[in-house]
């Protein structure tokens, strides 16, 4: 399918768009962190763009974790087919 | 009677059994009506105790009217309405009864006054939920049933027998806070726990609600383990344990769903990370982290109701539900797609939803109690509740790739019963107030300053960032994760084979030498007294035989007369 011919919202204009205004969302929403007052509970939440560098490095290691298991764990989805 | 006399239990489960006698044509003024008089009821029962019945020494109360059981009847009433609203297209009367014995014994537990009459109910629910999943049809539900019915028989009966030793031990059967500290409280605990779908039993909750019918799993998610919650939140507040069980189930729940395929299997998996955070806050036990369970149960059943309908209206139109056969269906389901979105954005706890207002109540009573590393896992499980839910199942359902399927969005029914759902999500993220007057204790709680909100923005959409970086390592494939469930449904079966094997067979050779043991012995025996003359004799004529025969019985006959 032609670019032109597909939903607007999945042209690669679009998703150009998308991913550089995601982008500058993300650099505001860590800026922001200098016009806030944390009330921090355990020191190191109350430092600069903790929230955001701590989302990420967890979810990097749940999905690089889900895929270890899923070596060990994963099997063909007609594997109980013959209960 | 007056109406307070009317448990608003006993609405929805007699109203269940009308519903096969009435037409077609009335059958919805019954499924939409019938919730509704519950609600009515739910909210004109004052605090107290009602509906008081005589067992034998034990007096059962079926109505103990409080905040926290109202507001959990409450949703789920308003979850009985939509989902029957949702499920008007459901032909099956045998699902809809089901659905309706099922809401009503939740409700039934909801305002149990008593451990007698909870377990009553408890095991309404357990019968009447299997009907729903068995009520799809075919053999692979019925054996999938059967599955769920066991599971929750055995938690049944440990339920049971912890009852038991509970009132032998106390001498009451008062349904009070207790402390996991005898072999009745153990018990019962783990009866509720099962049902809560904690490990190590877990699996029975993601192998059997996707099997259900369309609008069935809608039902299903609701009131099982948040009758559970329910419990566990009455009964046991403040039990450490469950802290530790609640934080294995939310990273379970994150880790099987995001290695899943089967659309419905993801929300399944995310309900044990759910019913997680509420286990968590329920062993916290602050009046905050109460609360904070009560209101995430509340905004969890709503959004997951969204959730499921949506999935629900895709296997409706498409009879697929693998994320390998879906993807672009936002182009022909603009509605169902948009629908989805905000019962996604609501789990993830994203400002202006539902989510918002309720989750971030149990990770504050963490920060205030100073439980660091529990704060600390709960906050990176909130950025991963955003990756297998928030955004990994409508991204595979609606986007993703054009799967070339063009469905439309589903009968009118259906659209409604999202809509109506999806603004309960956003109405209570925009007025949490609404909510918060409905919540056992007191709330002091101020969900929205500029700080919180900016925090959490950048845990959501930083958590959005790692999945979009990720997204080839997320690849659908067509597999499964063996899960708890292969332990009965493999391990154990061969594992049995197995030992019957070996003990036939040790058995067959045991029974050959014994019986070439005594065929020898016999031969032997023959053989010596093979002459004639010798009482064991086998060459005795027949005759003498007959007449021995006959003897014996004219003495019997004689002595029949003479007695």
């Amino acid at each position: 399918m032609k670019d032109q011919e597909k939903h607007w919202l999945v042209r690669e204009k679009t998703i150009r768009l998308l991913w550089r205004g995601g982008l500058f969302m993300l650099f505001l929403l860590v800026i922001a962190d200098f016009f806030i007052h944390a009330h921090p509970y355990f020191q190191i939440d109350g430092t600069f763009g903790f929230f955001s560098w701590f989302a990420f490095v967890t979810c990097v290691g749940m999905v690089l974790f889900a895929k270890a298991l899923g070596l060990l764990l994963k099997r063909k989805d007609t594997f109980y087919d013959n209960d | 009677m007056t109406m307070i006399d009317l448990p608003p239990s006993l609405v929805l489960i007699f109203g269940a059994l009308l519903l096969p006698i009435v037409g077609a044509r009335f059958r919805p003024m019954l499924t939409l009506g019938l919730p509704l008089i519950t609600l009515y009821l739910v909210w004109n029962l004052p605090n107290g105790s009602f509906s008081n019945f005589a067992l034998f020494d034990y007096k059962l109360t079926f109505v103990n009217s409080d905040t926290l059981s109202r507001l959990f009847a409450t949703v789920f009433s308003i979850m009985t309405f939509g989902g029957s609203l949702f499920a008007l297209k459901q032909k099956r009367v045998l699902e809809l009864v089901a659905v309706f014995a099922y809401a009503g014994s939740a409700i039934g537990v909801v305002f149990a006054g008593d451990l007698i009459s909870l377990f009553i109910f408890w095991e309404i629910m357990a019968v009447a939920s299997t009907l729903v999943v068995l009520s799809a049809g075919g053999k692979r539900s019925y054996k999938i049933a059967m599955r769920y019915f066991l599971v929750h028989v055995f938690g049944g009966t440990l339920l049971l027998v912890g009852i038991l030793a509970h009132i032998v031990d106390s001498g009451s059967t008062a349904f009070t806070a207790m402390e996991p500290n005898t072999l009745g409280t153990i018990l019962i605990l783990m009866g509720f726990l099962i049902n809560a779908a904690a490990p190590p039993l877990s699996a029975w909750l993601s192998d059997a609600y996707p099997e259900a019918s369309f609008s069935g799993a809608v039902f299903l998610s609701a009131f099982t383990t948040k009758a559970a919650v329910y419990v566990l939140l009455r009964g046991f507040p403040g039990a450490e344990i469950l802290v530790v069980i609640g934080l294995f189930m939310v990273f379970y729940g994150i880790i099987y769903a995001l290695l899943e395929n089967d659309m419905r299997r993801i929300l399944a998996y995310s309900i044990v990370n759910q019913v997680g955070f509420m286990v968590t806050g329920i062993g916290i036990g602050t009046e905050m982290a109460l609360n904070g369970v009560a209101a995430h149960a509340f905004t969890h059943i709503i959004y997951k109701g969204l959730l499921l309908m949506s999935a629900g209206s895709v296997l409706y139109m498409t009879g697929k539900r693998k994320c390998t056969d879906l993807g672009g269906l936002f182009q022909s389901m603009p509605l169902t797609a948009v629908c989805s979105i905000i019962g996604a954005l609501s789990i993830s706890s994203f400002p202006l939803t539902s989510g918002f207002i309720s989750k971030s109540m149990i990770s504050q009573s963490a920060a205030d109690e100073s439980l660091t590393l529990v704060w600390f896992m709960l906050m990176a499980a909130s950025a991963g509740v955003f990756l297998h839910a928030g955004i990994k199942f409508p991204w595979f359902v609606f986007f993703q790739k054009d799967s070339g399927l063009r469905p439309s969005d589903p009968p009118w029914s259906m659209r409604l019963a999202m809509i109506l759902f999806a603004g309960i999500c956003i109405g209570l993220g925009v007025w949490p107030e609404f909510l918060y007057a409905m919540l056992p204790y007191e709330v002091t709680y101020q969900p929205y300053t500029v700080t919180h909100v900016v925090q959490m923005l950048q845990l959501l959409l930083f958590s959005g960032f790692a999945f979009f970086i990720m997204l080839p390592l997320m690849k659908r494939t067509l597999t499964i994760t063996v899960d708890f469930d292969w332990i009965y449904r493999r391990f154990l079966p061969l594992i049995s084979a197995r030992l019957l094997s070996v003990m036939w067979k040790i058995d067959a050779g045991l029974r050959r030498s014994f019986l070439s043991k005594l065929d020898s012995g016999l031969s032997y025996l023959a053989q010596k007294n093979a002459g004639s003359s010798s009482l064991l004799s086998r060459d005795h004529p027949a005759g003498s035989m007959v007449i021995w025969v006959a003897v014996l019985m004219a003495i019997y006959l004689f002595m029949s007369f003479i007695g």
